[in-house]
């Protein structure tokens, strides 16, 4: 089995907090890959360091074969990221997003018209190429900043909380996209979320997270059938591997951030 | 298992390459490549709403009209061989730069609770580049601050030395203190990481810093303890060369090599810090 993606005893601290404790995993190549788990079970921090954005504390992870502290460079060359956050720029044309992000990341002169292009037309951006993305709906800002991390093939595409603040048809066209990925790029995904049906109808593999350890990982299939009852639903599973409680993790700057991202995209 | 207290900063293997001049000079190329597409996203912004520049240029033409008015009559400040508004021209042009440039810190946090910083550092773009680009991208702004300060001190008769070679060195001038302001205020922004932090911090650093300088009275009148701090402070240097070339006229009091030398040097050191501590915003 080739994995693309491995980390072993990935750990790190914030001060006394552990956030993310010992964690090993893989995700194989070409599956979506889901990091389920409440508010402060660690997700966005084992993306920021699977990203390179974060040093671990002790452990190691490679990304597409490459070590993420020894080469990080490397790994920022291998893979695409699209945060929570809304990070294309609303000041800029749809356009100028794409054409930034392929400077960015070295695609060649004579490429980057077609490839730019080529990005508005698979995520039906064309008409709208030209305009101010503070004026795009929130799903087009999503589709848009996912052809960005795209643009340069990468290996491994990191998405964290993809559809957060989408509407149900946006929502659907992203999926459709993340899914087609599949035929069209040798393309593995790693996402986060906390919708129980995106990772029922998305993912390939689930690692459920709590405090920062892997409470459990397999498809979604084996993890309803792992807690028993036929009929069992991916919320079941959850709430039987978290501990079912109201949740008491996260913090002001993360639930403000998701909040702010909502209103944005809303 | 190789512990990492704390987080160290990473290591790039590339940097632990043997030298290779071709590598070399494909690494400088798309540094400088990136660098200019970081400058072009300002300049871009600028096209789609210029009403930033236009409202900015207010403040500086108060200073000259009115500041520059009644002070010039008082005849209470010396200003070597110059009218007063013709010297305080270039100390009005250093400090609508500073204004820019130091606020260029809460952007770098605006950019962060949008995104666009975590986008940034996960592509395969050199920090340095990230904190040069956006230093440059302040030096643009300071040139449209630059050229509306010139039209009014053009409206008002100042003697401006309209040489090619002046010129160039007052953009370059305006370019380096820019870039020096807006990677201290970066780095200030790195280390604050809140709005709210930058924007007190911000306040308590720049009144001192312009009001601690040679900007609108010359250092030889300030007192002993702030001609001190004075020779400590980079924008005395921005202005003094700014004043040996803006105005006819003008003079360097420290020698316009050693102004040059000393706001390279600065800059240098601070692009050096703020790529270090650029990665810390999105920690």
């Amino acid at each position: 089995m080739e994995f693309v993606l491995e980390t072993e005893s990935l750990t790190r601290d914030f001060g006394s907090l552990r956030a993310v404790d010992h964690l090993t995993f893989a995700v194989r190549r070409k599956e979506i890959f889901g990091l389920l788990g409440p508010n402060g079970a660690g997700k966005t921090t084992i993306m920021k360091m699977l990203t390179t954005l974060l040093p671990p504390t002790a452990g190691t992870a490679s990304v597409a074969g490459l070590n993420i502290t020894r080469d990080a460079a490397g790994v920022r060359r291998a893979i695409g990221y699209v945060p929570q956050m809304v990070s294309a720029d609303g000041t800029l044309t749809g356009r100028e997003n794409l054409v930034l992000s392929a400077k960015l990341y070295d695609i060649p002169r004579g490429e980057r018209a077609g490839r730019v292009e080529a990005a508005l037309h698979t995520m039906g951006l064309v008409d709208a190429a030209d305009r101010l993305v503070r004026q795009y709906s929130g799903g087009m800002i999503r589709r848009l900043e996912i052809a960005q991390a795209m643009l340069h093939r990468p290996s491994v595409l990191f998405l964290d909380e993809p559809t957060v603040g989408l509407d149900p048809v946006a929502r659907r066209a992203v999926w459709e996209y993340l899914m087609s990925l599949k035929t069209r790029h040798p393309t593995t995904v790693v996402l986060t979320t906390h919708s129980m049906e995106e990772a029922d109808s998305l993912c390939d593999r689930l690692a459920i997270l709590s405090h920062g350890k892997m409470a459990a990982a397999g498809t979604p299939l084996e993890l309803k059938a792992s807690i028993g009852p036929e009929g069992a639903t991916l919320t079941d599973v959850f709430s039987h591997y978290t501990g079912g409680e109201l949740e008491t993790g996260g913090d002001f700057h993360e639930i403000s951030k998701r909040r702010r991202t909502i209103r944005r995209l809303g | 298992m190789k512990s990492r207290k704390g987080g160290a900063p990473y290591a790039v293997s590339a940097e632990e390459e043997p030298f290779r001049p071709r590598a070399f000079r494909r690494k400088l190329t798309r540094f400088l490549s990136k660098t200019l597409a970081i400058v072009e996203v300002d300049i871009r912004k600028l096209r789609h709403d210029y009403m930033e520049v236009i409202t900015r240029a207010c403040q500086p033409a108060l200073w000259l009209l009115v500041f520059g008015g009644v002070f010039g009559r008082l005849r209470s400040i010396p200003s070597d061989d110059l009218s007063y508004r013709a010297f305080l021209a270039p100390g009005v042009l250093a400090q609508s730069v500073l204004f820019i440039a130091i606020f260029c810190g809460i952007s770098i946090i605006w950019e962060r609770d949008l995104g666009i910083v975590h986008k940034l550092l996960v592509s395969p773009t050199p920090r340095s580049a990230i904190v040069l680009g956006k230093g440059l991208a302040a030096g643009i702004r300071g040139l449209a601050q630059c050229f509306i300060i010139y039209l009014v001190a053009s409206f008002l008769q100042i003697p401006i030395n309209w040489s090619p070679f002046t010129l160039l060195g007052v953009v370059m001038l305006v370019v380096l203190g820019a870039v020096l302001f807006s990677t201290f205020s970066l780095g200030i922004a790195c280390i604050v990481k809140t709005r709210e932090r930058f924007m007190g911090i911000g306040q308590l650093l720049t009144m001192p810093v312009f009001l601690i300088s040679n900007a609108i009275y010359p250092i030889a009148v300030m007192p002993g303890w702030m001609r001190a701090l004075a020779r400590f402070n980079p924008l005395s240097y921005e202005v003094d060369a700014l004043r040996a070339l803006m105005p006819v006229g003008g003079t360097s009091h420290f020698g316009l090599g050693v102004d040059f030398a000393v706001l390279a040097a600065v800059t240098t050191l601070l692009v050096i810090a703020g790529s270090r501590l650029y990665p810390r915003v999105a920690m």
